[in-house]
């Protein structure tokens, strides 16, 4: 192409560049007020509110069936809720009469459980796609430079980034996945499930990459899960899903001093308790390797 | 309007500077990193100290142009600082596709494998049908594990659900035969030879190859389907390891189905088409209703009728076995269920009329015509 005729192209998505919001400085970036799901006769939401504060990790916890994919799909605008207010980064999603109408689309990234990857195109291209759709001005270069970053920002080999979904493992996929949903530096990240289906140690690489990233992007994350480990690893607060509502939100050792039976059963069952040991483990690790350097460890006793 | 990120090149201290300013993101950044990959003149410093704001995508921006200028980056903020260690740790060459070859390879790629594929299939089918053989022994010497259940079932899904579609439409193509064979048979002042035309056709040839067209399309596609989304959601494993046979339980039930519904399905539309002519004969051509059925009579052999009944339960078969075989195919994803759906009603109706062409040059050397 010649560099006339681009600067001319140039010009012409620049005047035709939609508005986009100033990045958002309140403290709330999801308000969620009142929301009420129902699908038939069955009410998965009655009255819910959730308050999520910018710069958190914030873990939504639930058993199956209490509506945790369907709150995040209310408040990234694909179920329309029956009644009550959400608002994402100061914009109404429930006011919003077309999906063309909530601008901020383009602010946040979602993972979807399965990754969602398109299958016909490469990792890399699919990291391209909310790239060309949103900002169609950028030259194809500095694009493919960006796919190319993004791959190896969500840990992924710089081999996977020509792949396609087919040829990769679950973990890869998620990771693929959470590279598109970083296509567009969002603030806000939603991610369902994201160490379900992984190894112990896949995911506990993924919770480390979820942190690191969130820490250097300035991130909001919204993160459901069912992983213990994931919830005390990185969770800023947790919320807890139950009796159609959002029943209690807090850093862990809140929760536990409320006397819910679903929560003090989720925390404190075998499988809680054994999380809370692996974390209360690290935690004394992490003082100890700080307190003194000149101290040597012993590894015989850093695995009982 | 969208606020852009600008740059000013100015003489500055530490020799030739680039002043950025605005917000430097992805919404941002676009015209200024196309403007600077068509800077020609050396940069010495790249001062980004007044945007207003920075994400990866500006980071990247900045460093890379730092690198390919070999400049100085200053007025470095603590988040673009990290933000910069970040894409530049992250840094990659790989290719965004993998490479394409040329059309001189992948035409006769392409060719070879579909040749490949030919084989194979034909090797396929004809091994899916010695199962079917085997099993309908095996189903012949234990009676009792006879699907019963799952035939009729079938035989109500394959069968009776198909009566309106099929009636209807060789109700009309009767219609059609009848109405169009007496224009040009009005030329002759054979108008009368209409019933011929349409009593013959529809039992000899038309009525068996349309049922079996429709059914393809209702049936095989289904089959296919079915068996193929089992597969994928593990189901026919499953059935494997508790040791019943997917053979016996899934195919048998939907070929016998097929087998044993053509014919009736077949002659069914025959009368319908017949039906059909005499209807429009009654109203076009003056013919009366019940003198053109009584004609048909006379006029139609009843070797007409054999063939039909010889050919229907083939063409059932054909339909049935390509409709199972692609569906036991299925393989890895959602959609290899809809490419092998397709394949099994494309086949099924391309076999059903090579051997239709078949059965009209062998029925007639017979003597039957």
């Amino acid at each position: 192409m010649s560099s006339a005729r681009a600067r001319k192209l140039m010009k012409r998505a620049m005047n035709e560049a939609e508005y986009v919001p100033p990045m958002f400085t309140g403290e709330y970036p999801i308000v969620v007020k009142g929301l009420v799901n129902k699908f038939g006769s069955q009410t998965v939401h009655d009255n819910l509110d959730l308050n999520v504060r910018r710069g958190e990790i914030i873990g939504v916890v639930g058993g199956s069936g209490t509506g945790k994919s369907v709150l995040m799909r209310s408040i990234i605008g694909l179920q329309v809720p029956d009644e009550g207010s959400i608002e994402v980064l100061g914009r109404s999603i429930t006011e919003a009469e077309e999906d063309a109408d909530i601008d901020i689309r383009s602010r946040w990234g979602v993972l979807f459980q399965g990754g969602a990857l398109f299958s016909t195109l490469t990792v890399a291209e699919n990291v391209e796609v909310p790239l060309r759709q949103f900002f169609p001005e950028l030259t194809p270069e500095l694009r493919h430079e960006i796919a190319r970053y993004k791959v190896r920002l969500s840990g992924l080999p710089e081999e996977a980034t020509s792949k396609f979904p087919s040829e990769l493992s679950g973990g890869m996929k998620k990771r693929a996945g959470l590279a598109r949903a970083l296509a567009l530096d969002p603030e806000l990240l939603f991610l369902d499930e994201p160490t379900a289906g992984l190894d112990p140690i896949g995911a506990a690489a993924f919770d480390t990459l979820t942190r690191e990233l969130t820490d250097t992007l300035g991130l909001t994350v919204f993160l459901i899960t069912h992983d213990l480990d994931t919830l005390y690893a990185i969770c800023d607060r947790v919320a807890v899903l139950a009796d159609k509502k959002v029943t209690a939100v807090g850093t862990i050792p809140e929760l536990l001093e409320t006397n819910h039976p679903w929560i003090q059963e989720y925390f404190n069952g075998p499988r809680g308790r054994a999380a809370q040991a692996t974390d209360l483990r690290e935690e004394t690790q992490a003082r100890g390797l700080a307190d003194e350097h000149a101290q040597v460890d012993n590894p015989t006793m850093d695995k009982a | 309007m969208r606020e852009w990120a600008d740059f000013d090149t100015i003489d500055a201290e530490g020799g030739r500077t680039l002043k950025i300013s605005g917000p430097l993101t992805v919404s941002s950044v676009g015209p200024l990193d196309h403007r600077l990959r068509e800077i020609d003149e050396p940069l010495d410093v790249i001062d980004i100290a007044d945007i207003t704001e920075i994400d990866t995508v500006g980071a990247w921006t900045v460093s890379r142009a730092a690198g390919h200028f070999d400049a100085e980056l200053r007025g470095v903020s603590e988040k673009a600082e990290r933000l910069i260690s970040a894409v530049q740790d992250a840094k990659s060459e790989a290719a965004i596709a993998p490479p394409r070859p040329g059309p001189v390879e992948r035409v006769p790629a392409a060719v070879g494998e579909a040749v490949d594929n030919f084989g194979s299939g034909i090797k396929g089918v004809v091994g899916f049908f010695g199962a079917v053989v085997s099993s309908s022994f095996t189903l012949i010497r234990h009676p009792r594990r006879f699907p019963f259940t799952a035939m009729v079932r079938q035989f109500e899904v394959v069968g009776v659900a198909a009566l309106p579609i099929v009636g209807l439409m060789s109700f009309l193509i009767g219609i059609v035969i009848a109405q169009q064979g007496a224009v040009q048979l009005q030329q002759f002042g054979a108008e009368i030879y209409t019933i011929n035309l349409t009593g013959r056709l529809s039992l000899r040839e038309l009525g068996v190859l349309m049922t079996a067209i429709m059914v393809a399309g209702r049936s095989g596609s289904a089959f296919a389907a079915q068996i193929g989304t089992m597969r994928l959601t593990e189901e026919v494993d499953a059935m494997r390891t508790i040791g019943v046979s997917p053979m016996e339980r899934l195919v048998m039930p939907r070929i016998l189905a097929v087998v044993f519904l053509m014919p009736v399905l077949g002659f069914y539309s025959s009368v319908l088409a017949i039906i059909g002519g005499a209807f429009i004969a009654n109203f076009a051509l003056d013919i009366p209703f019940w003198t053109f059925l009584l004609r048909v009579r006379e006029v139609v052999p009843i070797t007409d009728l054999y063939i039909s009944l010889i050919k229907a339960p083939v063409f059932g078969l054909i339909i049935g076995i390509a409709g199972c075989y692609q569906g036991m195919q299925v393989k890895g994803n959602a959609e290899d269920v809809g490419l092998r759906t397709t394949i099994a009603v494309v086949q099924g109706i391309f076999m059903v009329i090579v051997l239709d062409a078949f059965f009209a040059v062998f029925f007639s050397n017979l003597g039957w015509d």
